[in-house]
């Protein structure tokens, strides 16, 4: 019997010939991340373990972006704390509240390769799949275990495939094809299984589109979310990559639990409704929702294509009166090239907050919090009850284009109609 | 005799303990905020040994530890739901705070029941009502874990995973 991507890549990592879906494995972890949120508690319990340094500080990377800048003092606190241990531990690969969010700054940076066992001491490392790799994330204590020992235990998921067939229409994108998905599948539809997207439409996607679905492949429950690596992923890590890497595909007799297929050129503007990202319908169908805020950033839609996709709306207009619009890059290397371009002078002559690099409002901790009874649009990748700000604020979930025409007409707006 | 308190599917990370506490990390402070998104009383009412009845996919989204911490410091002494969200589930099993997938149980319980839970047969029973629910039993290394009060007393005797 052939094997996945994520079983071979699994079985690779803890030295087998072979797995199967449910067997339990003891793996070798390529690269460990941890963030300024969890990070201390990972600190915490490595002290605890009477651990004096860290398997491999190459291996490990310390991005600050949950609370970037300080928020607070115990986050300021916080930051203190592991600057001295990345000191300490002599880890090279320290990016501090001024390079972006871990998810962005982690591919941009080359450590997302094809075929590495990647973890995360965050839900959303899975988006660094998109690169070809397996990629999960853990807490903190499982994290203190890796950074103890360089390997961790894993149950071999399942195999999902999800054939993508099809060009997305002008102003359609990944994100409403992952909503879509999500929508179908359900929150917890995907639990415990690695997802493989797979088809020629998803190779017509941009590696920042395949971000952004292989981001949200946690939404649905999924331990890892894989795009066959291909010549585009070649393209895009080149001059990035640290080291070489050998990409993995699936056998064509490798067993899936389930196979679904899309037509991408189908779809329409997709919309999650408040509180579950699984109540997905088209945009079209919440027209009219009147907002307050719009947020486009996060490490779902911070990239430099989802900015140019919203400046395009925004070009020489302003946005709604009755609306607060932020931008937040996902890395300072977006900020830049935004920069360049003329992308933020777009976005400041429309009267939208350009916020430097960071989670931002996705977090709910600092930029753009909201009261009771509040709308935001977001292109971020959660709509929980309380996630940004008050448990009586309502969130819709949506692509950088939906959030920008939203914003223009300060109400809920497919972005076919501007 | 442990209390119940009832929730129902889809309990995220943020309603368990909002993004804007996570700079605490005290489980005692952050034992204040469990929840909060669900049950603004929860905290101050809660009391040691209760135990959390829920739907389908509870702890879905962040990473967060914080999250288990929370619940067991504000006394939860187990979670008993329909299923679990992947990375709470390891999460809270890191901890040694006991979690059981129980297929069924979330509609059989009002909050106030009183409950029983055997972790090692995988049975729970609601005493109010004499009803009896098959759990999955959890496997031997998980419960030894729980045991040792969570991952890190574990590794401390065992120094590996799988032994």
């Amino acid at each position: 019997m052939g094997m996945t991507i994520a079983e071979k890549i699994l079985a690779r990592a803890s030295g087998k010939k072979h797995v199967a879906p449910g067997e339990i494995v003891e793996a070798g972890i390529d690269v460990a991340m941890v963030n300024d949120i969890t990070a201390p508690l990972t600190v915490d319990a490595l002290r605890g373990l009477g651990v004096k340094k860290v398997w491999d500080p190459k291996r490990v990377v310390v991005v600050f972006d949950h609370q970037a800048p300080a928020t607070s003092i115990e986050a300021a606190r916080d930051h203190v704390e592991l600057r001295k241990f990345v000191a300490e531990q002599r880890i090279p690969n320290f990016y501090d509240v001024n390079e972006g969010i871990c998810h962005e700054v982690l591919p941009e940076r080359g450590f997302a390769l094809p075929g590495r066992l990647i973890v995360g001491a965050d839900s959303h490392t899975c988006t660094y799949g998109a690169l070809g790799c397996f990629a999960t994330g853990i807490g903190s204590t499982d994290m203190a275990a890796v950074l103890a020992t360089g390997g961790l235990w894993f149950r071999v998921p399942e195999s999902v495939k999800i054939s993508v067939e099809g060009r997305l229409k002008q102003r359609v994108a990944s994100k409403d094809l992952i909503l879509r998905i999500i929508g179908d599948v359900g929150a917890d539809g995907a639990t415990y299984r690695s997802v493989e997207f797979a088809g020629k439409g998803m190779r017509g996607i941009s590696v920042a589109g395949r971000m952004t679905v292989c981001n949200m492949g946690v939404e649905m429950g999924a331990k890892a979310a894989i795009v066959p690596p291909d010549e585009l992923t070649k393209r895009w890590l080149a001059g990035r990559a640290r080291g070489s890497y050998k990409p993995v595909h699936s056998d064509r007799d490798a067993a899936y639990a389930e196979e679904l297929s899309y037509d991408a050129a189908r779809l329409e503007p997709q919309v999650a409704c408040p509180h579950s990202v699984d109540k997905v319908g088209a945009v079209r169908e919440v027209d009219g929702v009147e907002v307050d805020q719009a947020f486009l950033g996060s490490c779902t839609n911070g990239r430099l294509e989802d900015l140019i996709d919203a400046a395009k709306i925004l070009k020489g207009k302003r946005v709604s009166k009755r609306v607060r619009m932020l931008v937040v890059p996902a890395s300072r290397e977006v900020y830049l090239e935004a920069l360049s371009r003329g992308v933020l002078k777009t976005f400041v002559e429309a009267g939208v907050l350009v916020e430097s690099p960071s989670c931002a409002a996705c977090m709910g901790g600092h930029i753009g919090i909201l009261a009771p009874g509040e709308i935001c649009i977001s292109s971020s990748n959660r709509n929980f009850r309380g996630r940004q700000g008050s448990p009586e604020a309502e969130i819709y979930l949506a692509s950088p284009a939906t959030v920008a025409a939203s914003a223009l007409k300060g109400k809920i707006t497919d972005p076919r109609d501007v | 005799m442990a209390r119940v308190w009832v929730f129902g599917d889809d309990i995220s990370t943020d309603a368990i303990i909002p993004g804007r506490y996570l700079a605490k990390r005290e489980p005692r402070e952050l034992a204040k905020h469990a929840m909060e998104g669900a049950a603004p009383e929860f905290a101050r009412k809660v009391r040691g040994g209760d135990i959390i009845i829920a739907g389908k996919n509870f702890g879905c989204g962040s990473s967060r530890e914080h999250a288990p911490i929370a619940l067991k410091a504000a006394g939860i002494s187990a979670v008993v739901a329909e299923s679990f969200a992947r990375i709470f589930y390891r999460n809270a099993i890191n901890q040694g705070l006991p979690v059981l997938t129980c297929a069924g149980v979330s509609k059989r319980f009002s909050r106030g029941d009183r409950v029983g839970v055997d972790f090692k047969k995988g049975v729970v029973r609601n005493l109010t009502t004499g009803e009896t629910f098959k759990a999955e039993p959890l496997p031997r290394f998980v419960l030894a874990i729980i045991r040792a009060g969570g991952l890190l007393q574990y590794l401390k005797k065992h120094r590996t995973f799988l032994k």
